[in-house]
């Protein structure tokens, strides 16, 4: 039932905002991005469940717990970013869309490092030293 | 989550409400207080966004960077 609800509420709000957008641009825009938010919202719920169950089976793996932490903050910030980048794209802002996907991706980046480091780590553990070192 | 919807519709209301005021201020001939009305309804409704983005960033803080 739950997708009904927001199927009904986005197409309620675009027929909305599309009565405001050629009285008010501007309010268009914020109902739209507080459309957004609503959506989101609601959907949250739905989101908590499934990262409930990847920890759960990341503990029963035996996973370190740094890593799922750190792949949750990603797919976080993934969400946060397109959210950011799609508003002002909405807004007709494509340049500053780019530079919060930028950010977003240089973000991700800096947190992978740990994992980077970790993995090069056990490569050059594999490898066999050469030079006899 | 009603509540959520109830303030989709306010802001509707208040668009439309602000963009008649408008026109009629305009008609009137008092461009500047035109500009003020709108000036308002666009702080409000700011407002408004800017509290259930904050909603919205504090579950995803809960949700994605809380271990």
């Amino acid at each position: 039932m739950d997708i009904l609800q927001i199927v009904g509420l986005g197409l309620a709000a675009t027929f909305l905002a599309l009565i405001l957008k050629e009285k008010n641009p501007v309010f268009a825009l914020l109902l739209t991005s507080i459309v957004g938010t609503t959506i989101f919202i609601m959907l949250v719920d739905q989101i908590t469940l499934v990262m409930d169950m990847l920890k759960k089976m990341a503990e029963t793996a035996h996973l370190n717990s740094m890593y799922v932490a750190t792949v949750l903050k990603i797919i976080g910030i993934a969400y946060i970013s397109e959210f950011g980048a799609q508003i002002a794209k909405d807004a007709g802002q494509t340049a500053l869309a780019g530079k919060i996907e930028l950010a977003g991706k240089i973000v991700i980046l800096v947190l992978a490092i740990p994992i980077l480091t970790a993995i090069v780590d056990t490569v050059m553990n594999l490898v066999p030293r050469v030079g006899g070192g | 989550m009603s509540l959520d919807v109830n303030t989709i519709f306010q802001i509707a209301g208040i668009g439309i409400i602000v963009a008649m005021i408008q026109t009629v201020l305009k008609q009137m001939g008092k461009d500047d207080w035109a500009q003020w009305v709108t000036l308002i309804g666009f702080v409000v409704i700011l407002y408004m966004a800017a509290t259930m983005i904050d909603d919205l960033f504090e579950k995803i803080k809960n949700v994605f960077l809380f271990m």
